[in-house]
Protein backbone atom coordinates (compact mmCIF):
# COMPACT_ATOMS: atom_id res chain seq x y z
CA UNK A 1 0.00 0.00 0.00
CA UNK A 2 1.19 3.59 -0.65
CA UNK A 3 1.89 5.92 1.99
CA UNK A 4 -0.55 8.41 -0.23
CA UNK A 5 -3.48 5.72 0.19
CA UNK A 6 -2.76 5.86 4.07
CA UNK A 7 -3.26 9.44 4.45
CA UNK A 8 -6.44 9.36 2.30
CA UNK A 9 -7.81 6.49 4.50
CA UNK A 10 -7.27 7.60 7.80
CA UNK A 11 -8.56 11.43 6.17
CA UNK A 12 -5.05 12.44 7.43
CA UNK A 13 -3.37 15.77 7.36
CA UNK A 14 0.52 15.68 6.29
CA UNK A 15 2.45 18.25 8.38
CA UNK A 16 5.81 18.13 6.62
CA UNK A 17 5.54 20.86 4.12
CA UNK A 18 7.41 18.33 1.13
CA UNK A 19 7.34 14.91 1.82
CA UNK A 20 7.67 12.01 -0.73
CA UNK A 21 4.20 10.39 -0.16
CA UNK A 22 4.46 7.75 -3.41
CA UNK A 23 6.46 5.05 -1.04
CA UNK A 24 5.09 1.58 -0.42
CA UNK A 25 4.45 0.90 3.10
CA UNK A 26 4.75 -2.86 4.28
CA UNK A 27 2.58 -2.87 7.34
CA UNK A 28 2.40 -1.17 10.74
CA UNK A 29 2.33 -0.92 14.58
CA UNK A 30 0.97 0.96 17.27
CA UNK A 31 2.38 1.93 20.44
CA UNK A 32 2.47 4.70 23.08
CA UNK A 33 5.71 3.69 24.57
CA UNK A 34 8.88 4.42 23.05
CA UNK A 35 10.83 0.98 24.64
CA UNK A 36 7.73 -1.02 22.99
CA UNK A 37 8.55 0.60 19.86
CA UNK A 38 11.84 -0.12 19.75
CA UNK A 39 11.39 -3.42 21.01
CA UNK A 40 8.95 -4.46 18.79
CA UNK A 41 8.51 -2.78 15.50
CA UNK A 42 10.50 -3.86 12.43
CA UNK A 43 11.90 -1.46 9.73
CA UNK A 44 10.12 0.09 7.41
CA UNK A 45 6.93 0.26 9.20
CA UNK A 46 4.24 2.86 9.39
CA UNK A 47 4.26 3.91 13.04
CA UNK A 48 0.47 4.81 14.92
CA UNK A 49 0.86 6.38 18.60
CA UNK A 50 -1.04 9.06 20.49
CA UNK A 51 2.26 10.59 21.62
CA UNK A 52 3.92 14.00 19.94
CA UNK A 53 7.25 15.14 22.09
CA UNK A 54 10.00 14.87 19.34
CA UNK A 55 11.55 11.95 20.96
CA UNK A 56 8.69 10.07 18.48
CA UNK A 57 10.54 11.47 16.06
CA UNK A 58 13.81 10.06 17.13
CA UNK A 59 11.97 6.81 18.40
CA UNK A 60 11.32 6.74 14.59
CA UNK A 61 14.28 7.17 12.78
CA UNK A 62 16.72 4.65 15.39
CA UNK A 63 13.52 1.73 14.58
CA UNK A 64 13.68 2.28 10.75
CA UNK A 65 10.27 3.52 10.85
CA UNK A 66 9.03 4.81 7.91
CA UNK A 67 6.11 7.51 8.70
CA UNK A 68 4.59 8.46 11.91
CA UNK A 69 0.70 8.68 12.48
CA UNK A 70 -0.35 11.03 15.26
CA UNK A 71 -4.01 9.76 15.89
CA UNK A 72 -6.90 11.78 17.67
CA UNK A 73 -6.19 14.84 15.71
CA UNK A 74 -2.83 15.28 18.02
CA UNK A 75 -0.86 18.64 17.00
CA UNK A 76 2.13 18.27 17.73
CA UNK A 77 4.72 21.07 19.04
CA UNK A 78 6.87 22.66 16.59
CA UNK A 79 9.96 20.72 17.59
CA UNK A 80 8.30 17.46 16.56
CA UNK A 81 7.89 19.12 12.99
CA UNK A 82 10.60 20.43 13.01
CA UNK A 83 12.75 17.47 13.60
CA UNK A 84 10.74 15.60 10.94
CA UNK A 85 10.93 17.52 8.48
CA UNK A 86 14.79 17.79 8.83
CA UNK A 87 15.27 14.38 9.13
CA UNK A 88 12.80 13.81 6.10
CA UNK A 89 10.32 11.59 7.88
CA UNK A 90 6.44 12.05 7.03
CA UNK A 91 4.30 13.04 10.40
CA UNK A 92 0.45 12.57 9.45
CA UNK A 93 -2.19 13.51 11.91
CA UNK A 94 -5.29 11.30 11.68
CA UNK A 95 -9.02 12.45 13.49
CA UNK A 96 -9.45 8.64 14.27
CA UNK A 97 -8.59 7.08 17.48
CA UNK A 98 -5.82 4.85 17.55
CA UNK A 99 -8.40 1.80 17.92
CA UNK A 100 -10.62 2.93 14.86
CA UNK A 101 -7.29 4.23 12.47
CA UNK A 102 -5.58 0.64 13.03
CA UNK A 103 -9.25 -1.21 12.41
CA UNK A 104 -9.51 1.04 9.34
CA UNK A 105 -5.74 -0.19 8.25
CA UNK A 106 -6.03 -3.51 9.52
CA UNK A 107 -9.52 -3.98 7.32
CA UNK A 108 -7.75 -2.51 4.13
CA UNK A 109 -5.40 -5.42 4.22
CA UNK A 110 -2.07 -3.85 6.05
CA UNK A 111 0.39 -6.10 7.46
CA UNK A 112 0.86 -6.10 11.34
CA UNK A 113 4.75 -4.97 11.72
CA UNK A 114 4.95 -5.90 15.24
CA UNK A 115 6.54 -8.70 17.22
CA UNK A 116 5.93 -10.44 20.33
CA UNK A 117 8.87 -9.58 22.61
CA UNK A 118 10.01 -12.37 24.54
CA UNK A 119 13.01 -12.50 26.22
CA UNK A 120 14.59 -14.53 23.20
CA UNK A 121 17.23 -12.51 20.85
CA UNK A 122 14.57 -10.85 18.22
CA UNK A 123 17.22 -9.59 16.65
CA UNK A 124 19.34 -12.09 15.01
CA UNK A 125 18.15 -11.36 11.27
CA UNK B 1 34.41 20.59 -2.23
CA UNK B 2 33.73 23.59 -3.88
CA UNK B 3 30.21 24.10 -5.56
CA UNK B 4 29.42 26.95 -8.02
CA UNK B 5 25.97 26.21 -8.08
CA UNK B 6 23.33 28.48 -5.71
CA UNK B 7 22.71 27.03 -1.75
CA UNK B 8 20.09 25.00 -1.33
CA UNK B 9 19.48 23.44 2.14
CA UNK B 10 21.67 20.66 1.90
CA UNK B 11 19.29 17.43 2.70
CA UNK B 12 21.09 14.15 2.49
CA UNK B 13 20.41 11.20 1.46
CA UNK B 14 19.17 9.14 4.55
CA UNK B 15 19.71 5.85 4.84
CA UNK B 16 16.66 4.09 3.46
CA UNK B 17 15.69 6.78 0.56
CA UNK B 18 18.80 6.06 -1.72
CA UNK B 19 16.41 5.58 -4.32
CA UNK B 20 16.50 8.85 -6.52
CA UNK B 21 13.55 8.00 -8.09
CA UNK B 22 12.09 9.82 -4.99
CA UNK B 23 14.74 12.41 -4.15
CA UNK B 24 13.91 14.02 -7.53
CA UNK B 25 10.08 14.68 -6.18
CA UNK B 26 11.52 16.19 -3.17
CA UNK B 27 14.22 18.16 -5.77
CA UNK B 28 11.10 19.64 -6.87
CA UNK B 29 9.80 20.78 -3.98
CA UNK B 30 13.41 21.98 -3.26
CA UNK B 31 14.45 24.30 -6.23
CA UNK B 32 13.52 27.06 -7.25
CA UNK B 33 12.81 28.07 -10.22
CA UNK B 34 15.34 30.82 -10.80
CA UNK B 35 18.11 28.04 -10.17
CA UNK B 36 17.33 26.39 -13.14
CA UNK B 37 15.57 29.07 -16.22
CA UNK B 38 17.89 30.23 -18.53
CA UNK B 39 18.73 34.17 -17.46
CA UNK B 40 18.20 37.10 -19.64
CA UNK B 41 16.54 35.54 -22.67
CA UNK B 42 16.36 37.38 -26.03
CA UNK B 43 13.45 39.65 -25.46
CA UNK B 44 11.64 41.94 -28.31
CA UNK B 45 8.84 44.84 -28.39
CA UNK B 46 5.99 44.47 -29.76
CA UNK B 47 6.73 46.56 -32.64
CA UNK B 48 8.86 44.53 -33.95
CA UNK B 49 8.22 43.07 -37.75
CA UNK B 50 7.30 39.58 -37.69
CA UNK B 51 10.10 39.27 -40.40
CA UNK B 52 12.47 40.51 -37.85
CA UNK B 53 10.91 37.63 -35.55
CA UNK B 54 12.22 34.65 -38.09
CA UNK B 55 15.41 36.21 -38.40
CA UNK B 56 15.93 36.15 -34.66
CA UNK B 57 14.64 32.49 -34.10
CA UNK B 58 17.19 31.39 -37.18
CA UNK B 59 20.56 33.39 -35.93
CA UNK B 60 20.03 32.89 -32.34
CA UNK B 61 18.46 28.69 -32.49
CA UNK B 62 15.62 29.52 -30.18
CA UNK B 63 11.76 28.64 -30.50
CA UNK B 64 10.37 31.55 -28.29
CA UNK B 65 10.93 34.81 -27.01
CA UNK B 66 9.25 37.21 -24.42
CA UNK B 67 7.70 40.50 -25.56
CA UNK B 68 8.35 43.60 -23.27
CA UNK B 69 7.55 46.96 -23.01
CA UNK B 70 9.38 49.25 -20.48
CA UNK B 71 10.81 45.94 -18.80
CA UNK B 72 7.36 44.88 -18.11
CA UNK B 73 6.45 41.50 -19.75
CA UNK B 74 3.37 41.81 -22.14
CA UNK B 75 3.38 39.22 -24.29
CA UNK B 76 5.26 36.12 -26.02
CA UNK B 77 6.00 35.14 -29.64
CA UNK B 78 6.52 31.53 -30.21
CA UNK B 79 7.62 29.39 -33.40
CA UNK B 80 4.19 28.28 -33.61
CA UNK B 81 2.54 31.99 -33.88
CA UNK B 82 5.46 32.18 -36.67
CA UNK B 83 4.36 29.33 -38.57
CA UNK B 84 0.51 30.64 -38.63
CA UNK B 85 2.29 34.03 -39.60
CA UNK B 86 3.94 32.33 -42.55
CA UNK B 87 1.10 30.67 -43.74
CA UNK B 88 -0.61 33.70 -44.19
CA UNK B 89 2.27 35.31 -45.85
CA UNK B 90 2.36 38.37 -43.49
CA UNK B 91 6.00 38.59 -42.54
CA UNK B 92 5.88 42.36 -42.80
CA UNK B 93 2.72 42.46 -39.54
CA UNK B 94 3.85 43.84 -36.35
CA UNK B 95 5.10 41.00 -33.54
CA UNK B 96 1.35 42.27 -31.65
CA UNK B 97 -1.05 40.68 -34.10
CA UNK B 98 0.55 37.26 -33.72
CA UNK B 99 1.87 36.90 -29.73
CA UNK B 100 0.48 35.64 -27.08
CA UNK B 101 -0.80 38.63 -24.77
CA UNK B 102 -0.79 38.01 -21.53
CA UNK B 103 0.61 34.82 -20.80
CA UNK B 104 1.04 32.44 -17.99
CA UNK B 105 4.04 33.25 -15.83
CA UNK B 106 5.91 31.91 -13.05
CA UNK B 107 7.61 33.21 -10.23
CA UNK B 108 11.31 33.12 -9.68
CA UNK B 109 11.12 32.08 -5.90
CA UNK B 110 8.28 29.58 -6.86
CA UNK B 111 9.61 25.86 -6.46
CA UNK B 112 10.33 24.22 -9.47
CA UNK B 113 7.07 21.81 -8.96
CA UNK B 114 4.61 24.87 -9.35
CA UNK B 115 5.92 25.58 -12.84
CA UNK B 116 5.38 21.48 -13.60
CA UNK B 117 2.09 21.70 -12.93
CA UNK B 118 1.62 25.31 -14.86
CA UNK B 119 3.36 23.08 -18.12
CA UNK B 120 0.66 20.41 -17.34
CA UNK B 121 -2.35 22.49 -17.11
CA UNK B 122 -1.84 24.99 -19.42
CA UNK B 123 -0.04 22.63 -22.05
CA UNK B 124 2.52 25.71 -23.48
CA UNK B 125 6.15 25.33 -24.32
CA UNK B 126 7.75 27.73 -22.23
CA UNK B 127 6.84 30.27 -19.37
CA UNK B 128 8.47 33.39 -18.81
CA UNK B 129 9.82 34.65 -15.11
CA UNK B 130 8.85 37.46 -13.37
CA UNK B 131 10.22 38.40 -9.63
CA UNK B 132 8.18 39.95 -7.32
CA UNK B 133 7.98 43.39 -9.43
CA UNK B 134 6.71 41.76 -12.27
CA UNK B 135 9.48 42.00 -14.09
CA UNK B 136 10.87 39.66 -16.40
CA UNK B 137 13.84 37.34 -15.17
CA UNK B 138 14.36 34.54 -17.28
CA UNK B 139 12.69 32.07 -19.18
CA UNK B 140 11.99 28.50 -18.48
CA UNK B 141 11.06 25.10 -20.49
CA UNK B 142 10.90 21.95 -19.42
CA UNK B 143 14.56 21.00 -20.78
CA UNK B 144 15.60 23.44 -18.40
CA UNK B 145 13.78 22.05 -15.53
CA UNK B 146 15.16 18.33 -16.22
CA UNK B 147 18.25 19.52 -16.93
CA UNK B 148 18.43 21.14 -14.13
CA UNK B 149 16.75 18.70 -11.29
CA UNK B 150 19.69 16.22 -13.23
CA UNK B 151 22.57 18.38 -12.03
CA UNK B 152 21.08 18.78 -8.75
CA UNK B 153 21.02 15.23 -8.29
CA UNK B 154 24.30 14.52 -9.25
CA UNK B 155 25.62 16.92 -6.57
CA UNK B 156 23.41 15.36 -4.07
CA UNK B 157 24.54 11.67 -5.06
CA UNK B 158 28.80 12.42 -5.39
CA UNK B 159 28.16 15.01 -1.85
CA UNK B 160 27.02 11.68 -0.19
CA UNK B 161 28.84 8.71 -1.80
CA UNK B 162 32.25 10.86 -1.73
CA UNK B 163 31.08 10.80 2.12
CA UNK B 164 30.19 7.11 2.48
CA UNK B 165 33.25 6.44 0.67
CA UNK B 166 35.28 8.10 2.34
CA UNK B 167 34.48 6.61 5.70
CA UNK B 168 33.68 2.92 4.82
CA UNK B 169 37.87 2.92 3.60
CA UNK B 170 38.51 4.78 6.60
CA UNK B 171 41.09 2.10 7.85
CA UNK B 172 42.34 1.19 5.23
CA UNK B 173 45.20 2.79 4.43
CA UNK B 174 46.34 2.96 8.09
CA UNK B 175 48.36 0.23 9.51
CA UNK B 176 48.55 -0.06 13.76
CA UNK B 177 48.37 -3.64 15.48
CA UNK B 178 44.64 -2.25 16.16
CA UNK B 179 43.26 0.81 15.07
CA UNK B 180 40.07 2.40 16.07
CA UNK B 181 37.68 5.64 16.00
CA UNK B 182 36.59 7.05 18.88
CA UNK B 183 33.35 9.29 19.05
CA UNK B 184 32.59 10.93 22.29
CA UNK B 185 29.38 12.86 22.79
CA UNK B 186 28.73 14.61 26.31
CA UNK B 187 24.75 13.90 26.99
CA UNK B 188 22.72 16.98 29.32
CA UNK B 189 20.30 15.77 32.37
CA UNK B 190 17.35 17.13 31.62
CA UNK B 191 17.66 17.84 27.93
CA UNK B 192 14.52 16.07 26.17
CA UNK B 193 14.33 18.41 23.47
CA UNK B 194 18.04 16.91 21.98
CA UNK B 195 17.31 13.67 23.19
CA UNK B 196 18.37 10.98 20.92
CA UNK B 197 20.52 13.36 18.59
CA UNK B 198 23.92 11.68 19.66
CA UNK B 199 22.25 7.87 18.94
CA UNK B 200 21.28 9.64 15.40
CA UNK B 201 24.74 10.32 14.73
CA UNK B 202 26.41 7.27 15.87
CA UNK B 203 23.83 5.47 13.61
CA UNK B 204 24.99 7.70 10.26
CA UNK B 205 28.96 7.35 11.26
CA UNK B 206 27.99 3.59 11.19
CA UNK B 207 25.83 3.37 7.87
CA UNK B 208 28.26 5.78 6.37
CA UNK B 209 31.35 3.69 7.31
CA UNK B 210 29.34 0.77 5.94
CA UNK B 211 27.83 -0.99 8.74
CA UNK B 212 24.59 -3.00 8.07
CA UNK B 213 21.09 -1.38 8.35
CA UNK B 214 20.90 -4.58 10.99
CA UNK B 215 23.83 -3.13 13.08
CA UNK B 216 23.17 0.63 12.28
CA UNK B 217 19.85 -0.12 13.82
CA UNK B 218 20.48 -2.32 16.60
CA UNK B 219 23.49 0.48 17.86
CA UNK B 220 21.00 3.32 17.06
CA UNK B 221 18.75 1.32 19.41
CA UNK B 222 21.61 0.51 22.33
CA UNK B 223 22.21 3.88 22.27
CA UNK B 224 18.98 5.74 21.98
CA UNK B 225 18.18 3.69 25.40
CA UNK B 226 21.24 4.78 26.74
CA UNK B 227 21.34 8.11 25.95
CA UNK B 228 17.93 8.69 27.07
CA UNK B 229 19.17 7.22 30.46
CA UNK B 230 21.42 9.61 31.02
CA UNK B 231 18.64 12.70 30.38
CA UNK B 232 16.09 11.16 32.67
CA UNK B 233 18.41 9.73 35.42
CA UNK B 234 21.14 11.57 35.85
CA UNK B 235 22.36 14.66 37.89
CA UNK B 236 24.68 16.25 35.76
CA UNK B 237 24.25 14.27 32.60
CA UNK B 238 27.15 11.73 31.44
CA UNK B 239 28.72 10.90 28.28
CA UNK B 240 28.69 8.41 25.56
CA UNK B 241 31.81 7.15 23.94
CA UNK B 242 31.80 4.91 20.97
CA UNK B 243 34.69 2.73 19.65
CA UNK B 244 34.47 2.23 16.57
CA UNK B 245 36.79 -0.95 15.14
CA UNK B 246 36.84 -3.29 11.77
CA UNK B 247 35.23 -5.98 13.34
CA UNK B 248 33.47 -5.12 16.60
CA UNK B 249 31.25 -1.65 18.21
CA UNK B 250 32.42 -0.54 21.66
CA UNK B 251 29.81 1.22 23.51
CA UNK B 252 30.73 2.94 26.66
CA UNK B 253 27.97 4.64 28.51
CA UNK B 254 28.61 7.01 31.75
CA UNK B 255 27.71 9.13 34.25
CA UNK B 256 28.87 10.62 38.05
CA UNK B 257 25.72 10.11 39.70
CA UNK B 258 23.17 9.41 41.19
CA UNK B 259 24.15 5.72 40.31
CA UNK B 260 21.63 2.85 41.09
CA UNK B 261 20.93 1.20 44.29
CA UNK B 262 20.00 -1.95 42.92
CA UNK B 263 21.39 -3.00 39.31
CA UNK B 264 19.61 -6.74 39.86
CA UNK B 265 16.45 -5.10 40.11
CA UNK B 266 17.09 -2.34 37.54
CA UNK B 267 17.85 -4.97 34.63
CA UNK B 268 14.16 -6.41 35.66
CA UNK B 269 11.49 -6.38 32.85
CA UNK B 270 9.24 -3.31 33.86
CA UNK B 271 10.99 -1.70 36.59
CA UNK B 272 11.34 1.78 36.98
CA UNK B 273 11.96 4.86 38.61
CA UNK B 274 10.98 7.26 35.95
CA UNK B 275 8.82 9.87 37.22
CA UNK B 276 5.16 10.63 35.71
CA UNK B 277 6.73 13.24 33.44
CA UNK B 278 9.33 10.87 32.10
CA UNK B 279 6.37 8.33 31.64
CA UNK B 280 4.23 11.04 29.39
CA UNK B 281 7.16 11.20 27.26
CA UNK B 282 6.50 7.78 26.24
CA UNK B 283 9.71 6.61 28.34
CA UNK B 284 10.20 4.81 31.96
CA UNK B 285 8.52 2.04 31.12
CA UNK B 286 11.40 -0.52 32.76
CA UNK B 287 12.02 -1.93 29.09
CA UNK B 288 15.44 0.47 28.72
CA UNK B 289 17.96 -2.18 29.89
CA UNK B 290 15.91 -5.07 28.54
CA UNK B 291 15.79 -3.59 25.36
CA UNK B 292 19.25 -2.18 25.11
CA UNK B 293 20.54 -6.21 26.22
CA UNK B 294 18.46 -7.48 23.07
CA UNK B 295 20.96 -5.03 20.72
CA UNK B 296 24.32 -6.11 21.99
CA UNK B 297 26.71 -9.17 22.48
CA UNK B 298 27.68 -8.05 25.50
CA UNK B 299 26.57 -5.59 28.38
CA UNK B 300 28.01 -4.90 31.41
CA UNK B 301 26.52 -2.55 34.25
CA UNK B 302 28.11 -1.48 36.94
CA UNK B 303 26.92 1.20 39.37
CA UNK B 304 27.64 2.17 42.93
CA UNK B 305 24.96 4.14 44.74
CA UNK B 306 26.28 8.04 45.38
CA UNK B 307 29.25 7.40 42.66
CA UNK B 308 27.84 6.49 39.59
CA UNK B 309 26.92 4.07 36.53
CA UNK B 310 28.62 2.81 33.93
CA UNK B 311 27.12 0.71 31.01
CA UNK B 312 29.28 -1.11 28.15
CA UNK B 313 27.87 -2.98 25.27
CA UNK B 314 29.70 -4.35 22.67
CA UNK B 315 28.38 -5.46 19.03
CA UNK B 316 30.43 -7.68 17.39
CA UNK B 317 30.65 -7.62 13.67
CA UNK B 318 31.06 -10.72 11.21
CA UNK B 319 33.61 -11.12 8.75
CA UNK B 320 31.86 -9.61 6.25
CA UNK B 321 30.36 -6.74 7.51
CA UNK B 322 33.63 -5.05 9.07
CA UNK B 323 33.42 -1.32 8.62
CA UNK B 324 35.97 1.08 7.55
CA UNK B 325 37.19 -1.84 5.27
CA UNK B 326 35.30 -0.64 2.41
CA UNK B 327 32.34 -3.46 2.82
CA UNK B 328 29.26 -1.74 1.12
CA UNK B 329 26.42 -1.88 3.15
CA UNK B 330 24.24 -4.69 2.28
CA UNK B 331 20.66 -3.98 3.07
Amino acid sequence: MKLSEIVQKLNGKVLNSKINLEIEVNGAGAADLMSDVLASIQPQAVLLTGLCNPQVVRTAMMADVLAIVLVRSKMPPVETVQLAENESIPLISTPYGMFEACGILYEAGLNCLERPVSDQDCFAS
Amino acid sequence: MTEQTPLRKSSLISDQEAENITRVEELAYEIKVQEVMTPNPITMTASVKMQEVLEQFRVARISGAPIVEEGRLIGIISIEDLIRCLIQSDLQAEIQKYMTHNPFTVKGDDPVVEALKMFVSTKVGRLPVVNKEGQLIGILTKGDITRGLLKALQQDYQTEEVRRYRASHLFEDIESERTSLILRYNIKAGDFTHGGEASSKIKRALSRMGASPQIARRCGIATYEAEMNLIIHTTEGGVIRVEIEPHQISIDVYDSGPGIKDVELAMKPGYSTASEKVRELGFGAGMGLVNISRCVDIMKLESVWGKGTRLRMKIFLKKEDTVGEGHAAKS
